[in-house]
């Protein structure tokens, strides 16, 4: 049991500090500009491009197929520098590397994570949220093609996006957790329509809604077997809860390290409430590093994905929120009635108990799948 | 980097497990079965895992076994609310290793400042010294520090006679302490002589801090135990206890009190095995950072989770008989020895220099 670098891991850290001090962008945080958005697919490209992205993913993929704990090494380091973290599109790696075929792997991973191509995952609905397999968009084939027609929304990443990992009911007719496919469908073809959705800290550039009327999808792009839809969205939206795929660490980290930069450039401004809510923020994230060190160690065993991710996002949320009330307290000091960038911080942090799954879900899938308690 | 447990140390957790099944106490009840205890006394001084910490014969400056080691003991000692002396005894034995003092002869323990907040020390020109011997079941003395000009001194008070006998099962009984499993004892005014067994080198400020930051990580181990054992027995409890013709496990208001608890372990485990890895890894002050973060995050988890457990068991929760009030006081007692959730959080600010000022936190 080790939590120090291996001469290898010393030397790689060593070579991404190096790369950090001359590349990092300096892109203001996601939850709080829509500028993020503009650097952020250059950012991914010259990540990838340096070697430091997609590192335990495998080589065929466009991984580097290293072990899982360099991925903690890169949040790290990223923290460290302030530098944008890691994209955060794994689970949509995880999904395609569990359920594709060959052939489809081939053709869109190494894209996707590469940055070459942008991709959004198209699950949820206006009436199917928590309750995923009640959505209603429809996949209907024609000849060698399908032709897709619903409504998704909270999609993340829509307006930047080339392609949509769409789950639509291709049959009707079977229990509704059977009858779901995933489709591969390109985004700037007329038959799909991207409405930007504003959220609630101004940001317009993260999220949005998609409108699929007849959108074309080729049936050699359906990304797992007919009727493998359910599976393939469970195993993207297990790794969508674990913070080691995400690489949020880096994000909590950099988020800490600009509140303590705050209290220290000028101490007299903040009330010892001010420094309690920030060294629990710092208590947190530290927490979440560690917490990551042991999920990505325990996958030198081999990729799983299961309940514990539950655990891992409910412990993520805290981290986020208490960051986000650290954030909210440092705001009514320093911005009075402007709405600041910690203002908008705070804001953001509250999707963190909704997106990917509700907490309240996760403490159902805690209770009935790690504790053992029926389901009510 | 790889921080899961090795093959070596599952197999210690196994064992601990093992030793501690049968013969922990299972009921309140059992904590007065003196027969019970004397058991899980002979059992554990079979093991040698008091010793853990004292030196390695092949190599003196090395204690026997690792920090992680010796927090995987002690997790499995709280998780089944062992009433057997081991925080303090190790904690005397980590202690003479440092100073190169020989082991000691008979169950020894530390003495602490009365509220527990860190250890006793006998400032310049004292002769006496007042005290609090944590974990003191079995104990004939404990371990204190003199301060002198080139260092910390090692000194002792005998605490033989002054632990109360029977500490639990009664319900009309003297006050038994916050901690019903590892009786302290109170030292007053007493005079300290030197401990058995010369000590060949006085403690650095290096040695305090480094045995500070390995006292809290194994209060952390022991938390996170704790917390485990309470959750099991509210689980237990829910599957049983009906309400309504159903089993109260089944309602989601109690699923996700016992969700929300097991997360809270699961995130204090991560920061416990770290202070454990870096008890011994690290250069004392970062050690002792470490420590604080893990002792922050475990103290104030381990009230929520201990309190959900009493919850759980509702109006049964609030009688003595039932054992998640001694899970409680068990996590309230190590919560406070050496630095409690508000004094971590203290040491948390001035490591990262957040504090702006001699007030930061008051």
């Amino acid at each position: 049991m080790d939590f120090a670098d291996s001469p290898e891991e010393a030397a790689f850290r060593l070579r991404l500090r190096a790369w950090l001090a001359e590349h990092n962008p300096g892109l203001p945080q996601s939850s709080t500009a829509d500028a993020y958005w503009d650097g952020q697919a250059p950012w991914h490209r010259a990540l990838y491009d340096a070697g430091f992205f997609g590192l335990s993913w495998p080589e065929e993929v466009g991984g580097r197929g290293l072990p899982s704990v360099y991925e903690a090494i890169v949040d790290e380091e990223l923290a460290q520098a302030g530098a944008p973290p890691r994209p955060s599109l794994g689970y949509l790696v995880q999904g395609m590397m569990r359920h594709a075929a060959e052939d489809v792997r081939r053709r869109f991973l190494p894209g996707l994570v590469s940055g070459r191509e942008r991709w959004c995952q198209g699950f949820s609905e206006p009436d199917a949220g928590s309750d995923l397999a009640a959505l209603r968009t429809r996949a209907v084939r024609r000849g060698d093609r399908y032709l897709i027609s619903g409504h998704k929304v909270w999609t993340s990443y829509s307006d930047e996006a080339d392609w949509c990992l769409v789950l639509a009911r291709t049959d009707p007719g079977v229990p509704r957790h059977k009858g779901l496919s995933a489709f591969a469908v390109r985004m700037d073809q007329p038959a799909v329509g991207r409405r930007p959705l504003k959220m609630i800290n101004g940001v317009t550039r993260e999220f949005g809604e998609v409108l699929l009327d007849g959108a074309v999808a080729e049936a050699a792009d359906m990304v797992g077997a007919p009727g493998e839809g359910w599976p393939l969205a469970m195993t993207v939206v297990s790794h969508e809860r674990e913070p080691g795929e995400l690489g949020y660490v880096a994000r909590y980290g950099k988020a800490v390290g600009e509140l303590v930069a705050a209290l220290r450039s000028e101490p007299g401004r903040f009330t010892a409430e001010n420094v309690r809510d920030v060294a629990w923020a710092v208590v947190e994230a530290e927490m979440l590093r560690l917490h990551v060190c042991r999920r990505l160690s325990d996958r030198l065993d081999g990729t799983s994905h299961g309940p514990a991710g539950s655990v891992d996002k409910l412990l993520m949320t805290r981290v986020e929120q208490t960051v986000g009330h650290a954030a909210l307290g440092i705001g009514d000091r320093t911005g009075g009635i402007e709405e600041d960038t910690w203002l908008k911080m705070y804001l953001y942090s509250r999707a963190q108990s909704i997106m990917g799954g509700t907490s309240q879900v996760q403490r159902n899938l805690v209770a009935t799948r790690i504790l053992g308690l029926p389901a009510s | 980097m790889d921080v899961r447990l090795s093959d070596e140390q599952r197999a210690l957790r196994e064992s601990a497990a093992r030793l501690v099944g049968d013969r922990a106490p299972r009921s309140v009840a059992a904590l007065a079965d003196a027969a019970r205890a004397a058991g899980l006394e002979a059992a554990l001084t079979a093991s040698g895992w008091r010793e853990l910490r004292l030196p390695d014969p092949d190599a003196p400056d090395r204690p026997l076994a690792s920090a992680v080691e010796t927090a995987i003991v002690a997790e499995e000692l709280g998780r089944g609310l062992a009433d057997v002396p081991f925080l303090g005894p190790t904690l005397a034995a980590e202690l003479r290793r440092r100073a190169g003092a020989e082991a000691a002869a008979s169950i020894e323990t530390v003495l602490l400042r009365p509220d527990l907040s860190g250890p006793a020390v006998i400032e310049d020109g004292r002769t006496r010294c007042s005290g609090t011997a944590i974990d003191a079941r079995g104990a004939t003395a404990a371990l204190l520090l003199v301060r002198t000009d080139h260092g910390h001194d090692l000194a002792c008070v005998p605490v033989a006679g002054t632990v109360a006998g029977t500490v639990a099962g009664t319900v009309a009984g003297t006050a038994p302490g916050r901690d019903l499993t590892r009786p302290a004892a109170a030292v007053a005014d007493a005079v300290p002589g030197r401990p058995p067994g010369p000590a060949r080198r006085p403690l650095t400020a290096g040695d305090v801090e480094a045995w500070s930051a390995f006292a809290l990580a194994l209060t952390c181990a022991d938390l996170v135990g704790t917390m485990r054992g309470a959750v099991d027995l509210a689980r237990a409890y829910a599957g049983v206890r009906h309400q309504y013709g159903v089993a109260i496990g089944t309602f989601q208001s109690v699923q996700h009190m016992l969700a929300d608890a097991f997360v809270s372990i699961e995130g204090s485990s991560s920061v416990a095995r770290h202070a454990a890895w870096a008890a011994d890894t690290l250069p004392p002050g970062e050690a002792l950072a470490a420590a604080a973060v893990a002792k922050a995050y475990c103290g104030r988890a381990a009230r929520e989770v201990c309190e959900t457990a009493v919850q759980v068991h509702g109006g049964i929760g609030m009688t003595w008989d039932c054992l998640a009030h001694v899970h409680l006081r068990r996590a309230l007692l190590s919560t406070q020895v050496l630095g409690d959730v508000g004094a971590s959080l203290a040491r948390v600010v001035a490591h990262r220099e957040i504090g702006g000022g001699p007030d930061g936190l008051r």
